[in-house]
């Protein structure tokens, strides 16, 4: 079976990307957060219940520089996820047997 | 026959833009504060709002440096100077999203689902983004 990185670029309360990943993704992947899918990481929301209801099920990332621009820095993340910066994100990409993005 | 109403900038109507989506993954956001900047000009009855996903447009200390694009959200901060004066922002829409009025880079006031419901009533053009 081939290792699978999920690509997520859409806010969590705007389109249903990441609940369609949650459920046809299998346990053991990866979770990128990148563009206006970082928001899926703010602890202190209500839609934070998404991704700490799977922290066992796949290992999450998210990139800085997004999370930077949306000004994201100052407010508490979810833990467990980690930040990682663009050669972060080609290094998941590489690592990985199959990249998909959820557009 | 009812009088007929010469149209002319005399007539001003009252404008809403309502916001919904956040502020860099896509050009909704900074296409909708240049219109509400150019239409500043023409002195009508202008309101912003900003509900849903539009509240991540002012949070504050946004820095793009790391994606190479226009950090407009400074530019809330400049509505003031073009007399746009009436921003809202949905009490419910910060509150599920964990955020506060201190997150924002600018003071707006913050309206209930009601009241934001009545204002929205009373509106002549509304434009959404």
């Amino acid at each position: 079976m081939s290792t699978m990185l999920h690509i997520i670029n859409k806010s969590p309360t705007e389109t249903n990307s990441l609940d369609t990943c949650f459920r046809l993704a299998k346990a053991g992947g990866a979770i990128l957060l990148i563009e206006d899918g970082v928001y899926a990481a703010l602890a202190k929301a209500d839609h934070a219940k998404k991704i700490t209801d799977r922290m066992n099920d796949y290992t999450f990332y998210i990139l800085g520089p997004d999370v930077a621009a949306r000004g994201l820095n100052d407010i508490p993340l979810i833990e467990g996820i980690t930040v990682v910066d663009y050669e972060g994100f080609v290094d998941l990409v590489t690592e990985h047997d199959v990249s998909q993005s959820w557009m | 026959m009812e009088d007929y109403e010469e149209p002319g900038p005399e007539i001003v109507k009252r404008f809403m833009y309502v916001n919904r989506r956040p502020p860099h993954g896509t050009i909704y956001a900074l296409e909708c504060l240049e219109v509400v900047l150019i239409t500043a000009a023409f002195e009508q009855f202008e309101s912003l709002v900003f509900i849903d996903d539009g509240v991540y447009q002012l949070k504050k200390d946004q820095d793009t440096t790391g994606i190479g694009t226009k950090n407009f959200s400074k530019t809330y901060r400049a509505l003031d100077d073009y007399d746009v004066e009436r921003i809202y922002v949905e009490k419910e829409s910060l509150e599920a999203r964990g955020l506060t009025a201190d997150d924002l880079i600018i003071q707006p006031e913050i309206l209930t689902t009601d009241e934001l419901r009545e204002i929205m009533a009373q509106q002549d053009v509304v434009i959404s983004s």
